[in-house]
């Protein structure tokens, strides 16, 4: 005991010593790097707590009962814990059915997505062609156009579907494709889907940076362009197709924009969370309870919903975390 | 001879696969784009009219009449539109800045770091489409947020105003930067894609330049503004543009929630496809403004 603490003041005497000979500069900065450390670590927590609250909020809020929200004590942990709004939203919106639908289109979306716009930035990123230049301006202007802009003469073009007039010719009448996936599957087809421009312009960054020489190789060792294609440089490129996967998947599930206007019919989440609270009244109509809903009921509901609609997200966010950003971090994306 | 002709057009043979890979995009660009973005300039300079039952729709060239619904008539298009660039500029550098700052520091080692990388990359992925509309729509949260205001006796912020603005110093800055300080929530969820592109670019500045500028007698504050900002400043150019066109098409932009519910619900595509493009004008607008200027200051290293 008594020689570690003379060991301490013998570390002391040297460092006091040190300081001296440096004039001042060592303690000033060590005391300004612990300083540093302090705020930065204050900073990041506060802004950790930011972003994360919203989230603990809903998920505190759906474990309530309706009296919690009107009991000025309940702060954010529920006094009478229930597992009632979990069902009760699952009975409003289907649950089952509409996580379902919502998996089977994201991945049939974003797998559609991820194949197409992988040929075509390959193309931009390894072939010479006339022109080449101009196409590539046309994939950032359709990353700039507002979808918006050409959603009403697209919305008109699916609703009234024809092939140059053949079919009207045929049938006498155009199809409807409002209400089927077969127009969003075709638009991704042809890299319009949802961010799909963003999509080509990353993928097309990484394969540029993958040496020439393994593709030179294969040509001499006698591969033609599609075996070079699909069994060197597709296998290298996993990573970043990986992650164009899972961002495609991830805002594909949460999108509601292109689901509204082309999948009508389908019960998807997203749909289903923004009508919850007219789906709540009707209930309560129909069971005839004769009260209406309250604000702060249907939000509870809102908020249930929505962490009913997260948590797959959060699920595959934990298992692959380091496919949305490190291999997104090695695109070295430039302008 | 058929041989000699193929070895002899190696580049066209290239550049025929060239274009048979991209080959998706060009049919899609046209028939989903050019097609589209023609009709709907048609579109908004006529009078769409359906016809029921036959199956089809007719336009009635009409000029520029929905612009000028638009723009004289329309009680909120305008009010709308000014608001939303009022914003985008308040904004965006300030996502631009905020995300920078955290680059910086999630690049730094720290005991945790990979968990607050994980949390500040979180509302990539939470903040997108339908989740950020019932965000904005959540009136309980907006609620409960007045009672911790009535409730704490003592608003922090509020006190800290007061006393900087009767120092009577720039008070139309100082409202600027009280207004981001409010809504730094919605800074921080709307920067998650642009700090990985900074972090990207920090990971590629060599530590050995650092070094150097250190032996010379580089204080961290110098190496900042000489080394950090010009080797990341092609990527303040790349988030700058992302960030401008994140900002206009997020869904809860309420520019593109009347042009959707006018097309939508009442049927008018004429005039949403006019509000439609002087939107997309406006987004060019501001790119081609924004760009120009942060380009000019652009370093390129090679």
């Amino acid at each position: 005991m008594m020689t570690k603490t003379k060991q301490r003041k013998k570390q002391w005497a040297k460092f006091l010593e040190r300081n001296k000979k440096s004039g001042g500069y060592l303690l000033k900065s060590i005391a300004a790097e612990k300083t540093y450390k302090l705020v930065r670590a204050v900073l990041l927590f506060g802004l950790c707590f930011l972003i994360l609250q919203p989230l603990l909020n809903k998920l505190s809020l759906s474990f309530m009962e309706e009296r919690d929200l009107y009991d000025p004590t309940v702060v954010s942990i529920p006094r009478h814990f229930t597992l009632a709004n979990y069902v009760l939203v699952n009975k409003l919106i289907g649950f089952w059915k509409a996580l379902f639908n919502t998996l089977w289109v994201a991945l049939l979306i974003s797998f559609t997505q991820v194949a197409f716009a992988t040929l075509v930035g390959y193309g931009f990123a390894r072939f010479n062609f006339p022109l080449k230049k101009f196409w590539f301006a046309c994939v950032l202007l359709v990353i700039v156009v507002p979808p918006q802009t050409i959603m009403s003469s697209l919305y008109l073009h699916f609703r009234y579907f024809d092939v140059l007039g053949i079919i009207k010719l045929i049938t006498g009448q155009t199809i409807n494709l409002q209400n089927s996936i077969i127009p969003y599957v075709l638009l991704c087809m042809g890299c319009m889907g949802l961010k799909n421009g963003l999509y080509i312009f990353l993928i097309r960054q990484y394969f540029r940076n993958i040496p020439k020489e393994l593709e030179e190789a294969a040509y001499v060792d006698g591969c033609g362009t599609f075996s070079t294609f699909f069994r060197i440089m597709l296998p290298d490129a996993k990573p970043i197709l990986l992650s164009c996967f899972l961002f495609s998947f991830v805002w594909q599930w949460t999108d509601s924009f292109y689901s509204r206007l082309f999948l009508g019919d389908i019960k998807l989440l997203p749909k289903m969370l923004t009508s919850i609270s007219g789906l709540l009244s009707d209930y309560i109509n129909s069971i005839g309870a004769g009260v209406k809903a309250t604000v702060g009921y249907s939000q509870m509901m809102i908020s249930t919903g929505m962490i009913m609609a997260i948590i797959p997200l959060i699920i595959i966010y934990i298992v692959a975390q380091k496919g949305f950003v490190e291999s997104l971090s090695r695109t070295g994306i430039k302008m | 001879m058929g041989k000699k002709k193929k070895r002899s057009d190696l580049k066209t043979q290239k550049a025929v696969s060239g274009y048979l890979f991209i080959l998706p995009f060009i049919i899609g660009f046209l028939a989903f784009m050019v097609n589209p973005l023609i009709e709907s300039l048609r579109m908004s300079l006529s009078n769409v009219k359906i016809v029921a039952g036959s199956g089809g729709f007719i336009m009635e060239f009409i000029g520029i009449d929905n612009f000028k619904r638009a723009f004289f008539v329309d009680p909120e298009f305008n009010r709308m539109l000014v608001d939303e660039i009022r914003k985008m500029v308040v904004d965006v550098p300030a996502i631009l800045i905020f995300s920078f700052i955290i680059a910086i520091l999630l690049n730094q080692n720290f005991k945790g770091r990979g968990f607050v990388r994980a949390i500040f990359f979180l509302p990539v992925i939470l903040s997108s489409g339908v989740l950020v509309g019932l965000e904005y729509n959540n009136s309980l949260l907006s609620g409960m947020q007045e009672v911790i205001k009535k409730s704490s006796a003592v608003d922090l912020t509020e006190v800290l105003k007061q006393i900087l603005l009767s120092s009577g110093f720039g008070e139309r800055t100082l409202k600027v930067v009280f207004d981001i300080i409010n809504h730094v929530y919605d800074i921080a969820i709307a920067s998650g894609i642009q700090i990985i592109v900074f972090l990207s670019g920090l990971q590629t500045i060599s530590s050995s330049m650092y070094e150097a500028a250190k032996i010379e007698g580089c204080t961290v504050w110098e190496s900042f503004w000489k080394i950090t900002l010009p080797m990341v400043s092609p990527l303040i150019l790349v988030n700058l543009i992302y960030t401008i066109i994140d900002f206009f098409i997020k869904s809860d932009s309420k520019v593109m929630d009347k042009i959707s519910t006018t097309m939508i619900s009442k049927m008018d595509y004429g005039f949403a496809s006019a509000m439609a493009w002087v939107y997309f004008g406006a987004v060019i607008l501001m790119i081609a403004v924004f760009g120009g200027i942060v380009s000019r200051l652009v370093f390129y290293d090679d």
